[in-house]
């Protein structure tokens, strides 16, 4: 299977800092994968190295079915990117920044309009981007690179000074295109931003990919405790290993509710006698691992490995 | 072809939005008008050489003022660029470096041509509106004053690529664009000077002097604007220089492309190697 972006053993120094070590992975068509990992973990690295913009130490890398650094444009034609920290002249409005990207991409210029729309900067287009607030130039950087339906995405924290308005229409237009077919990479910090939407997570640590996979495999291989929580009436309250049976790792909180890290087998187990006809049980609630958890007990596995 | 005009189209609509369009053609034109009316008093000549006056009072300005917009427009035009986090997004879209590179200087390039094309002409019309008759040899050397002016200025704006696509750092790139203008207007000249003094014409004659003189683009200009026609020379104090240097104004126009040219070109070396 070949995906739009195919990544093998790339490497890529810096010097004496590996930035990149050894990091193969194949980005599909329609899909949204979300890029996690520490400051300096090699998330921008690796955009950098899809774009052309640095190339690797060693590995290949093919975007579109080009090498990105060997000086063949046509892929870059069909791709946008967000920098994490982008920016414009401050001298031209928004709307001539708008229409000089999309003339670079040869994108009609009555493309500019309904993107600014979109973004919502149509109140400012007119205005020198040098006025804009960081959210605002965030959003002009969010519409360049929507310019000309791009078929690989890369966006590096996107979402970072949007206000919860945009950024949940952002999420809406990234949805839209990957439906349409397009590869959506995002690095991000706001993990649970991500849960819901991305369909798989690769998780970077210094350099390293230490996991690759859906939201559900990665729990499956991480093996997390599920966390279980009743609301127990007072009497089921004294007793719980009565009615529950023996369970490890119980706990009582806010005096009526018992909290239990249930592992993956005994999950079912736990909820059926929990449900159960007698059980002195008026509520419950069902908490996954969440990525948060999923990403530190990666990072820490690994680093316990080494 | 088309990303270049693009680049260059951006380039020139920045230098229109900050001013430095409008400002660099009033200083020009401000300074260019000053110099006629005050340089054609003092020699008294109203007759038919005024304009030859002229030309030898903009070269001389020109060889002060062009190099140094030039290299202020230029030695931030990619560090400057690459520090603001612009050049990111740009290398980002379907467009080579050197075409990046080629769109600036081309955008550059027009802005001080326009300054200076509209600087000096109303200079030669204001000279024209008082009445001064002008013939037309010193029209052509007007008007070659004002094509060697513009490549002189493609000259400096390369070396300045060339500065801003080797540093770090842009004030770095704004320390040696000084230390360049500095070496080439008036070090190099006084050192020159300082050597054919020493030397009486020992070893500095003939075709080392020519080289000395053609490997500095403003005295390049120099000559070429100072000789090229008699009627200027005569007015210029160069006739002595011009006799010992034996250049042909195609051999210093040629040095001055070179000028413009080769700098240019490793600039677009520099920066395709250089990493962001
Ligand atoms: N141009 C460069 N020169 C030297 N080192 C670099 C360069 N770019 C990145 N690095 C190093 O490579 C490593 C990875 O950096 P990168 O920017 O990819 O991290 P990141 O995952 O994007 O971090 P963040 O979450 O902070 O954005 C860091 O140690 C960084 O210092
Ligand atoms: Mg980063």
């Amino acid at each position: 299977m070949t995906g739009t972006v195919e990544i093998r053993n790339v490497v890529k120094r810096f010097g004496k800092v590996e930035a990149v070590r050894d990091v193969s992975f194949s980005l599909p068509e329609g899909e949204t994968v979300a890029l996690v990992g520490h400051n300096g973990a090699g998330k921008t690295t690796l955009m950098k190295l899809m774009l052309g913009l640095i190339r690797p130490t060693s590995g290949s890398i093919t975007v579109l079915g080009d090498d990105p650094a060997a000086g063949q444009f046509e892929a870059r034609r069909r791709l946008g990117y967000l920098p994490e920290n982008v920016s414009f002249n401050a001298a031209l409005t928004g709307q001539e920044t708008l229409a000089f990207y999309a003339r670079l991409k040869r994108e009609p210029a009555k493309s500019v309009a309904p993107l600014l729309e979109r973004v919502g900067l149509t109140h400012a287009a007119g205005r020198r981007v040098g006025t804009y607030s960081k959210g605002m130039r965030q959003r002009l950087g969010l519409a360049q690179a929507l310019l000309g339906e791009p078929r690989v995405l890369l966006l590096d924290e996107p979402t970072t000074g949007l206000d919860p308005a945009l950024r949940h229409s952002f999420y809406e237009i990234v949805e839209e295109l990957r439906g349409r077919g397009a590869t959506v990479l995002l690095s991000s910090h706001a993990l649970t931003e991500l849960e819901e939407r991305a369909g798989r997570v690769i998780i970077m640590n210094r350099g390293i990919k230490v996991a690759d996979g859906t939201l559900d495999e990665l729990r499956r291989i991480a093996r997390l405790p599920t966390r279980i929580r009743l609301k127990v009436t007072d009497t089921g309250l004294a007793n719980v290993p009565n009615w529950l049976g023996p369970v490890e790792g119980w706990r009582r909180i806010n005096g009526h509710m018992v909290e239990i890290d249930a592992s993956p087998e005994r999950k079912i187990e736990l909820l059926r006698r929990a449900t159960d006809e007698g059980a002195p049980v008026e509520d419950l609630d069902v908490f996954p691992p969440t990525l948060d958890e999923l990403y530190a007990h990666f990072l820490l596995s690994q680093e316990t490995a080494r | 072809m088309r990303n270049i005009l693009i680049v260059a189209r951006k380039e020139i609509q920045e230098g229109l939005r900050n001013r430095w369009v409008l400002a660099t053609t009033l200083l020009l034109a401000g300074l260019a008008l000053s110099l006629t009316f005050l340089g054609s008093a003092p020699t008294g000549t109203v007759g038919v050489r005024a304009l030859d006056v002229v030309i030898v009072s903009l070269s001389s300005l020109t060889i002060f003022l062009l190099p140094l917009i030039a290299l202020l427009i230029s030695h931030d035009a990619i560090v400057g660029e690459m520090e603001r986090g612009t050049m990111l997004l740009l290398l980002s879209y379907p467009v080579a470096r050197w075409q990046v590179l080629l769109g600036k200087f081309v955008g550059h390039l027009s802005i001080l041509a326009f300054a200076t094309l509209l600087g000096y002409s109303a200079a030669a019309g204001a000279l024209a509106a008082t009445g001064a008759e002008i013939d037309a040899e010193s029209w052509r050397a007007f008007a070659s004053m004002i094509g060697s002016s513009i490549l002189l200025g493609a000259a400096f704006i390369a070396v300045g690529y060339l500065v801003s696509a080797l540093v770090r750092e842009r004030g770095t790139a704004g320390g040696i664009a000084i230390g360049i203008w500095l070496l080439f207007v008036l070090i190099y000249d006084m050192a020159l000077l300082g050597m054919l003094v020493v030397d009486q014409g020992q070893i500095l004659s003939g075709g080392v002097l020519n080289a000395l003189l053609l490997l500095n683009p403003a005295d390049a200009y120099r000559l070429f604007n100072l000789t090229g026609s008699a009627g200027v020379s005569a007015f210029s104090g160069m006739a002595g220089v011009a006799q010992n240097a034996t250049l042909n104004p195609s051999t210093l126009l040629a040095a001055l492309a070179a000028w413009a040219l080769v700098p240019l070109g490793l600039a677009a070396l520099a920066f395709s190697r250089r990493e962001l």
